[in-house]
């Protein structure tokens, strides 16, 4: 596309960051070895792959010895589920939220009709996690709990520390998709018992194609790729080298900057937000805004639909998504929204407008300018609530 | 994103015949909220039966609003005898082709007019009691006259096909035997009516297996292995091919449409025209 872009889908993914790209291009033609190998051509690489382990060791505060470089997050959540279960078969029970992601959902319901019995837990109105229920389903069968930190569609924050403890607790395995808030919040692994957790390194200004799976020192977990006796046994397969060295440097920066990201960013969202639901017909707020990812908003627009509204956007060229049935490629409409117990005439309608550090407040009143145009002309197309809009 | 044509994009983009019309002789909807889509027609006609003038208004996504586009510009003008010989086909064929999975789209236009038809002639709209005891499809409220009519007008053949038309059978699935049985149904009533193809060739078993292997070998392995991808032959049963995808196509997210857009027409081509292809996973 040759026209200026609004890019506001970075939760799907994200720009490579330039610092990263400048980091990674040694890697492909000069310092091209094997860091298995044992020359001297071979050897040095190896120095290179430690330090990318420590720079991602550093953003989450674990030991770099726990980190294990995957080729994305849905390997990493494959390796950490069914990882866990392989090492103790005779727990079959396993315990997950409405509201995972694709990479941890489909998986569960794979486990379900074989032989596991799954306990779901329910989100609130707000997409918030019922602890009383988690609670309740937790028992001495139960192997593995796999609860998101964040939600890719919400951006809502489950309250990890508390959801570790008590899983900890009842002597099972925690396992966190932290894909959305890795580089986005704070998250302190000396501090909150979690045992796995996934990372994706291009929701995090990394390229497509790495991601990273920590494992807690002591924690018994079967390798899901087998082979050569890379990453110390527990992951096989030659080091994708320049990729691991990208996103060693994306975890630096988001490091780096994520306390005025979380301000800026977030300020940038807040101004979207209520710019929107304050001058829209109507335009409600989706998910929790008390415990979000500072880059996220879910707004609804009630009575029209959501791959419109993302076909007229990309017109003008703004990018977003939505959780609209026509725009899955299923027929049935955001599972997240769906589970939040919002209504049809809202769901159909959802958009979701993700940021990073690179959107500017003229992309916001862009954006703003042609949505409330937007959704004022697909009103004028709907045969639902005629009223309101003269009312308008 | 979808794969819209030109036609496609610019009815979504500037939409014919959006609107109301007051006092209209007739009016249709089709469609629902819960389902994501919602379309209500209504029509002026004249004295001597032909429609003067067409407005829509449309909730849903963008070849729902082209498909409604197109089904005003193809009735404008007409006699309502001669659009209640329309089909879905007509407004997908206006539009040069909708992505399969859009289909349903074209339907919910057709439906729409069919209930402005009966409203011109008086018939009183099926109450939703009566309507609830022929509903096939309870998640997506689909009834069995509207399965049976998109099946013989498309003249579709498997489960998958009366989704994309219908939505039918795409929630829970467990309608998924009482779809079967209505396409069946209508299969049934075609060997009936319609007259014995003379070139219609009566192959064995085995020549049949022949001819499909040699199919495959020509036709479509060259295809499938450019993306890494193979196909094998599981089993046949009449004119029902089941085949299993390996390599990359095992695991390919489009698979089913490669069957259905590429496999099954090359073995109609070059096997027989009544084959249907059925995937089953290695």
């Amino acid at each position: 596309m040759s026209q200026n872009v609004v890019y506001t889908d970075n939760n799907a993914t994200t720009m490579v960051a330039p610092e990263v790209v400048e980091a990674m291009i040694p890697f492909f033609s000069q310092l091209y070895g094997n860091a298995s190998s044992m020359h001297f051509f071979g050897g040095q690489i190896k120095r290179h792959v430690d330090e990318a382990r420590a720079k991602v060791a550093a953003l989450i505060n674990a030991d770099p010895a726990e980190i294990i470089f995957t080729s994305c997050g849905t390997e990493s959540d494959n390796a950490a589920i069914r990882g866990i279960l392989a090492a103790q078969p005779e727990k079959r029970h396993i315990i997950t939220s409405r509201v995972e992601h694709p990479a941890v959902k489909n998986v569960f319901q794979h486990l379900g009709k074989n032989g596991y019995r799954v306990s779901e837990i329910s989100v609130d109105r707000l997409g918030r996690i019922d602890l009383d229920e988690l609670r309740e389903k937790l028992d001495s069968e139960t192997a593995l709990v796999s609860i998101m930190w964040a939600n890719n569609e919400t951006g809502v924050i489950f309250p990890i520390q508390e959801i570790a403890e008590l899983v900890k607790s009842r002597g099972a395995a925690f396992h966190t998709d932290a894909v959305q808030a890795a580089g986005k919040v704070k998250i302190d692994l000396q501090k909150m018992p979690v045992d796995l957790l996934s990372i994706s390194g291009h929701k995090l200004h990394a390229p497509k194609g790495i991601g990273v799976l920590y494992l807690r020192k002591g924690v018994h977990c079967v390798p899901f790729m087998m082979g050569g006796h890379q990453e110390s046994g527990r992951r096989a397969g030659t080091e994708n080298v320049p990729y691991i060295v990208g996103l060693g440097r994306a975890c630096e920066l988001a490091h780096q900057f994520m306390s005025v990201e979380q301000r800026e960013v977030a300020r940038l969202r807040d101004l979207l937000e209520s710019e929107l639901t304050e001058k829209a017909i109507d335009a409600t707020v989706n998910g929790d805004t008390e415990h979000r990812l500072p880059n996220t908003t879910n707004i609804s627009f009630k009575y029209i639909e959501g791959e419109s509204i993302l076909m007229l956007l990309s017109e003008v060229g703004i990018a977003a998504s939505s959780g609209s049935a026509c725009t899955s490629g299923s027929l049935e409409p955001s599972h997240v929204l769906r589970a939040m117990g919002i209504p049809f005439t809202r769901v159909h309608g959802s958009v979701r407008f993700s940021l990073s550090r690179y959107n500017t407040a003229d992309d916001m009143h862009f954006i703003v300018q042609h949505m409330l145009r937007i959704e004022k002309r697909l009103r004028d197309i709907s045969p639902f609530g005629r009223d309101e809009i003269n009312a308008h | 994103m979808w794969d819209y044509n030109e036609k496609v994009k610019e009815h979504f983009l500037n939409p014919r015949n959006v609107g109301e019309i007051k006092n209209a002789d007739a009016v249709g909807e089709a469609g629902s909220l819960a389902c994501g889509d919602q379309l209500k027609l209504m029509l002026k006609v004249d004295d001597k039966g032909v429609i003067t003038d067409a407005k829509f208004q449309t909730f849903g996504c963008g070849s729902a609003i082209a498909s409604a586009s197109a089904l005003t510009e193809l009735i404008i003008g007409k006699s309502m005898d001669d659009v209640a010989k329309i089909t879905n086909k007509d407004i997908v064929d206006y539009l040069g082709g909708l992505p399969v999975e859009k289909m349903h789209c074209s339907v919910m236009g057709h439906e729409a007019l069919e209930a402005a038809v009966s409203n011109y002639y008086g018939e009183s709209p099926e109450t939703l009691e009566a309507k609830k005891k022929h509903v096939v499809c309870e998640c997506f409220g689909v009834t069995d006259q509207e399965i049976i009519s998109v099946v013989r007008d498309n003249k579709l053949r498997t489960v998958e096909d009366v989704t994309h038309y219908t939505k039918a059978g795409g929630g829970c699935m467990s309608c998924h035997d009482k779809i079967r049985a209505l396409i069946e149904k209508v299969g049934g009533e075609d060997q009936k009516t319609a007259p014995p193809k003379p070139e219609a060739k009566k192959l064995t078993n085995l020549q049949k297996v022949k001819l499909i292997e040699e199919t495959f070998e020509k036709e479509i392995r060259p295809m499938l292995r450019a993306d890494g991808g193979d196909i094998e032959l599981i089993d046949i049963e009449g004119s029902r091919v089941t085949v299993s995808l390996r390599g990359m196509c095992s695991s390919c997210t489009s698979a089913s449409i490669t069957l259905k857009k590429y496999v099954e027409p090359k073995l109609r081509e070059f096997v027989s025209d009544d084959i249907t292809v059925e995937e089953v996973k290695p």
